[in-house]
């Protein structure tokens, strides 16, 4: 049995005076992958959110590798990646600027890999366009790129698969399945049908709900 | 040999932090390039208020060279809180705000790019053309040093303190008046000294004081205002 990567504990969450979810407890170990499903206003967002720190609104326990969250956010957040509603793609940049400066951000990466990454997404030939001229898909395709890019072994992403094509979602479900293989985790949202298999581990919000 | 080993250590750490920095600078400069719109719009209130003051007020040589140092000096920040609003708008929207948050780099160094960047777009431009500012006030040669340096002194505490209002009103969908009285309390001793470093000059009385002075908010806002920035938005952000 491995160790947990991250564990939630009696995680508590009230927005607007209507309770997300209480006492809600589980643990994320390496090589798992687990989809929060959840009708529209459940707090998949939230909870992602929460996940990976960005949000302070939560009562409750977070542990990365048995360690409080708090204490070795340094750590965590190099092993960190998050994949939110917006993109984070700037739109006067080209894709190749967007990840390069992505890359400073998280130094594990090697800027050597960008153009690689950008080929895998399918952006071949568009790295010196500016992101305002590419379609929405394109867009978050340029983000998605960060998958190729990122050593962490945390993957926590919201809605990866919205404006992305049939193939394009195809791709990405086996990437997540090798990210697993190789021992990583990743946490998503999703409204599309995985086609994960066995691996994929489901918490469902709605059941968890309070009033 | 362990001095060694730490000295490596110290230059590695040394390297990435200013490579980081030069990352952020250089990409915030990109922006601001790529839109230029922004970019001329401090400075053309700049100009416009300088313009119009005469035409509002009068046109005497001697009264205007009189009001001049104010002048300038409140225009040149009301140009800067113009352009505060902007800083972190953007990236916020686009949710590499949030991104930047994540990163397990020091946000410290992130956050004096962003703000350097922001003052080489508004600050420095404004400092460069507040002499022509000054002749049109009729402001005497004597005093135009003493203008120049005491704006290169306060605009970069300006824009340091402006940000601390951006970065704390950067989540709410209003945030431009809020911040208007969020940071205007702390631009005044920034204006008062310099204003009075000007008025020095053009007297003939002497400088260093003055410039001490605000050489020293400068220094206090360089140390403090990046923390209170990146509290801030992590406050904002979280929201």
């Amino acid at each position: 049995m491995s160790t947990a990567l991250l564990q939630v504990n009696d995680l508590f969450c009230e927005r607007d005076e209507r309770i997300l979810f209480e006492g809600l407890c589980f643990s994320v170990t390496a090589g798992e992958v687990v989809q929060i499903e959840g009708q529209n206003g459940s707090g998949k967002t939230t909870l992602l959110r929460i996940l990976s720190g960005l949000s302070n609104n939560f009562e409750g326990e977070i542990l990365w590798q048995d360690e409080p969250v708090e204490e070795v956010k340094e750590q965590f957040r190099s092993e960190l990646l998050y994949f939110g509603h917006h993109p984070g793609v700037k739109a006067v940049l080209t894709p190749e600027e967007n990840l390069k400066w992505y890359a400073a951000m998280h130094p594990s990466i090697s800027v050597g890999d960008i153009y690689s990454a950008l080929e895998k997404v399918g952006l071949q030939g568009y790295e010196d366009v500016p992101c305002h001229n590419l379609s929405a898909g394109q867009n978050r395709r340029v983000s998605l790129a960060r998958l190729y890019l990122s050593k962490a072994k945390l993957w926590i992403l919201d809605e990866p698969f919205t404006a992305i094509d049939k193939k394009g979602v195809a791709q990405k479900e086996n990437l997540i399945l090798e990210h697993a293989r190789a021992g990583g985790s990743v946490i998503l949202t999703t409204h599309h049908e995985l086609t994960l298999g066995e691996q994929i581990r489901r918490l469902n919000l709605d059941e968890l709900a309070g009033t | 040999m362990n001095q060694m080993v730490t000295n490596e250590q110290s230059k590695q750490v040394n390297d990435s932090v200013l490579g980081l920095f030069w990352a952020v600078l250089k990409r915030d400069l990109m922006l601001a390039y790529r839109r230029k719109s922004d970019l001329f719009n401090p400075l053309i209130f700049f100009l416009m208020v300088a313009t119009l003051f005469p035409l509002g007020v009068s046109p005497e040589p001697e009264f205007l060279a009189e009001v001049a140092p104010g002048v300038v000096w409140v225009a040149a920040l009301l140009a800067t809180l113009l352009s505060m609003d902007s800083l972190f708008r953007s990236d916020f929207e686009d949710g590499t705000l949030e991104q930047t948050l994540l990163s397990p780099q020091p946000l410290f160094i992130i956050v004096l790019a962003k703000v350097l960047a922001h003052w080489m777009m508004s600050g420095l431009p404004l400092t460069i053309l507040a002499p022509l500012l000054g002749v049109m006030l009729f402001l005497p040669s004597e005093g135009m040093g003493g203008l120049m340096l005491s704006l290169l002194l306060g605009t970069p505490t300006l824009s340091l303190i402006g940000a601390i209002g951006a970065a704390l009103t950067v989540g709410l969908r209003k945030g431009g008046v809020l911040i208007s009285l969020l940071v205007l309390p702390l631009y005044i001793p920034v204006l008062i000294f310099g204003t009075s470093a000007v008025q020095a000059a053009v007297t003939g009385l002497p400088l260093a004081g003055f410039f001490a002075l605000l050489g020293a908010m400068l220094a206090l806002g360089v140390v403090m205002a990046p923390l209170a920035i990146g509290a801030a938005l992590r406050i904002s952000v979280s929201g």
